[in-house]
């Protein structure tokens, strides 16, 4: 078994794919001999050729709308935005379009593309290059949003999300791309869409989070355990469709909630989770539903960027905070 | 200083106004006029058809419906150079070209009738369904084209947007592409000379809309729109090429919106009705009737008999239309995704139980 980063990782479930596929194909800027600005397709265009790892031209919404219309004949595109602040040129297509053939066709056509975004903050990038826009897809219906959070998990779920019949939104935590190694097979093994996966067992208080932040909410829990708080983590991992039940049976037993997410705050995913909690766990709560995320402000730039990204300890502040409550 | 690149568009047109041949060199398909009148009666069947869907809206029986009168010769002209295996990428009214593919009358009315089913139409599968958010299809057609490409399957992709279309990024991304990767696409500007409410002349200084190809490396054309037989040759010439690996092209189709925008439009509002009377000395079947009539291939006996002939498959395909039933409430929930994700169960079961509530 090879011990890969994150990045690694997504190299390796694509290359599986493509073996495995001839229908699955990668496009995006630089992706080809350059094997994109992050080395995500590093190797992909000497083993499959530039037919299918086709360097687009500069246009964003030249690459979702060729990913749209190939998907709908018959393809498997896994298309890349270079970076989160250049997805909104492709909304229009995602939204209007690969979310909705399906629907609007009866079934007739549908839109079994990926779309890889490297996202959020924290690797002191330019301005546009550090967005958590998660919450961009969450409320359009017919998407699935797929944040991993370790190498094992990006290749399972990238393998997941290619061979998934609907639209997935991939966002890759590019702050954690090379952040450790992992021993993940190649064994073309998916992981399951659609659930919440469990790091962490406790009983005190359940830490809800997704992406780059689960380093930080690991650590936090690892921080309240010498403090004698037992911390369960939950990584969402699909945001969309949500599992909430695996949420709501953690909360069930802890009687306690902290949902950590990078993003704005006001109407970030973990406006949903609470508002899940507030009609469904209301009576398991002993205390009022945490929020630790971005402010609702820009995410600043770099020299001020890790001041906006939750930390540990305003993490391990919270859980204590929903201990003190009850 | 010397010249980098030079260009010039030609302009295409066999019948004038009147119907008389401009030119001496009519292509095979039009030296046969049996398969003219073929067109000829399709074309008349779409104005048949768009007048009793105008109708039907006009009465509480539709929704806001997209008219394509006066469109009749570019649409029909399109849908007939397609192979069925090739990819048609719509906007939303080029039903004489969806006619032509088998999409049935009915479907037509099913989408404008609020029914999603509409676009689960009879014409080929791999059709793209009808496209509201302007010169998007123009993207997917050539992402089909790409596909088609990757696969060496020698098919073609076709979109239709309007003037005011080819003012958006979507339009010249897809033709760039096409251009970029020789792909076989054929992007039909159906230039009717209005979007809405705003005139072609506001939509760009370029002196004509086929010339944009020119920046995105295809070969360009401009053609008589309400001439049947110039812009069949056109698309003939286009598809052709572009099956055999010539690469993609644009076709500017020059013709006039003599309806409003949609059934929700007042176009008295912004154009004077001289210009819409003096577009209708121009408009399509007229011409392509009178050069028919001069063959002794037509005549106003088969003119009327073939009316009233239209007339009849319309209004079955109006009460197949007005008979069907709603679709059931939970339809709305069946089509999101392939399977219904655990996660929606709970508000599809909600609006079942509503709706047995009521009954």
């Amino acid at each position: 078994m090879a011990q890969v980063t994150l990045i690694e990782a997504l190299t390796m479930a694509m290359a599986h794919e493509m073996a495995k596929d001839p229908s699955v194909v990668v496009l995006g800027e630089d992706v080809g001999v350059n094997g994109g600005v992050f080395r995500a397709t590093v190797g992909l265009s000497d083993k499959f050729g530039p037919l299918r790892v086709i360097d687009t031209p500069l246009d964003e919404t030249t690459i979702a709308g060729i990913a749209v219309g190939m998907a709908a004949q018959g393809m498997k595109p896994i298309a890349e935005a270079q970076f989160d602040g250049f997805v909104y040129p492709m909304v229009d297509h995602i939204v209007c379009h690969a979310a909705r053939f399906r629907t609007r066709t009866r079934g007739r056509l549908s839109c079994p593309l990926v779309l890889r975004v490297p996202w959020g903050g924290g690797i002191r990038a330019p301005e546009h290059h550090s967005e958590a826009n998660e919450s961009t897809f969450t409320n359009v219906p017919g998407l699935r949003v797929v944040l991993p959070s370790s190498p094992s998990r990006a290749y399972g779920l990238l393998l997941a999300a290619i061979r998934d019949p609907d639209p997935v939104v991939f966002f890759e935590p590019k702050r954690i791309y090379r952040q450790y190694k992992e021993e993940v097979a190649d064994d073309g093994e998916a992981l399951p869409l659609d659930v919440c996966f469990v790091l962490r067992d406790g009983s005190d208080v359940t830490l809800v989070t997704w992406g780059a932040q689960v380093k930080e909410t690991l650590e936090a829990a690892e921080a309240l355990a010498k403090e004698g708080v037992s911390a369960e983590v939950i990584d969402v991992a699909t945001l969309k469709p949500l599992d909430f039940d695996t949420i709501h049976e953690s909360v069930k037993k802890t009687g306690r909630c902290v949902v950590v997410h990078e993003a704005p705050r006001t109407a970030g995913f973990g406006a949903e989770i609470a508002a899940r909690l507030a009609e469904h766990a209301m009576y398991d709560l002993v205390a009022p539903v945490e929020r630790v995320t971005g402010y609702d402000t820009h995410i600043p730039l770099f020299r001020l960027e890790m001041k906006y990204l939750p930390s540990v300890e305003r993490i391990v502040a919270a859980a204590k905070r929903t201990l003190a409550a009850s | 200083m010397s010249i980098a690149a030079s260009f010039e568009i030609e302009y295409l047109q066999y019948l004038d106004a009147d119907g008389k041949l401009v030119r001496n060199d009519l292509p095979e398909f039009a030296r046969d006029t049996r398969q003219l009148v073929e067109l000829y009666k399709t074309m008349s069947f779409v104005r048949v058809f768009d007048g009793k869907a105008v109708a039907l809206q006009r009465t509480g029986k539709l929704g806001t419906y997209a008219s394509c009168l006066g469109h009749e010769a570019a649409h029909v002209a399109i849908g007939s150079a397609m192979h069925v295996d090739d990819v048609f990428a719509p906007m939303y009214r080029e039903y004489g070209a969806q006619f032509v593919r088998g999409v049935k009358p009915r479907e037509v009315l099913m989408y404008w009738g609020g029914d999603e089913r509409g676009n689960d139409f009879s014409g080929p599968a791999h059709d793209f369904p009808w496209c509201v958010p302007i010169a998007t299809q123009c993207l997917h057609a050539a992402g089909a084209a790409m596909a088609f490409k990757i696969r060496k399957e020698p098919r073609v992709a076709v979109s239709v947007v309007g003037d005011g279309g080819s003012s958006k990024t979507d339009f010249y991304a897809a033709i760039n592409m096409a251009g970029a990767q020789t792909l076989p696409y054929v992007s039909v500007i159906v230039n009717n000379q209005w979007a809405i409410s705003v005139p072609r002349s506001a939509q760009t200084g370029a002196k004509t809309l086929a010339q944009k190809g020119i920046a995105a490396g295809l070969e360009c054309l401009q053609v008589d729109g309400n001439d049947l037989i110039a812009m069949r040759t056109a698309m003939d010439y286009a598809i052709k090429r572009a099956r055999h690996g010539h690469g993609g092209m644009v076709i500017e189709a020059v013709t006039y919106r003599l309806s409003d925008h949609t059934t929700a439009d007042d176009a008295r509002r912004y154009r004077p009705d001289a210009e819409v009377k003096s577009a209708w000395e121009r408009e399509p079947l007229k011409r392509l009737r009178n050069y028919l009539v001069a063959q002794n291939a037509w005549s106003d006996k088969h003119e009327e008999t073939w009316k009233a002939e239209c007339e009849k498959i319309v209004d079955v395909e109006v009460n197949a239309y007005l008979e069907a039933k709603v679709q059931p409430v939970e339809a709305m929930f069946d089509y999101v995704y392939a399977e219904l994700p655990a996660d929606l169960q709970e508000q599809r079961a909600q609006v079942l139980a509503l709706e047995q509530r009521k009954h």
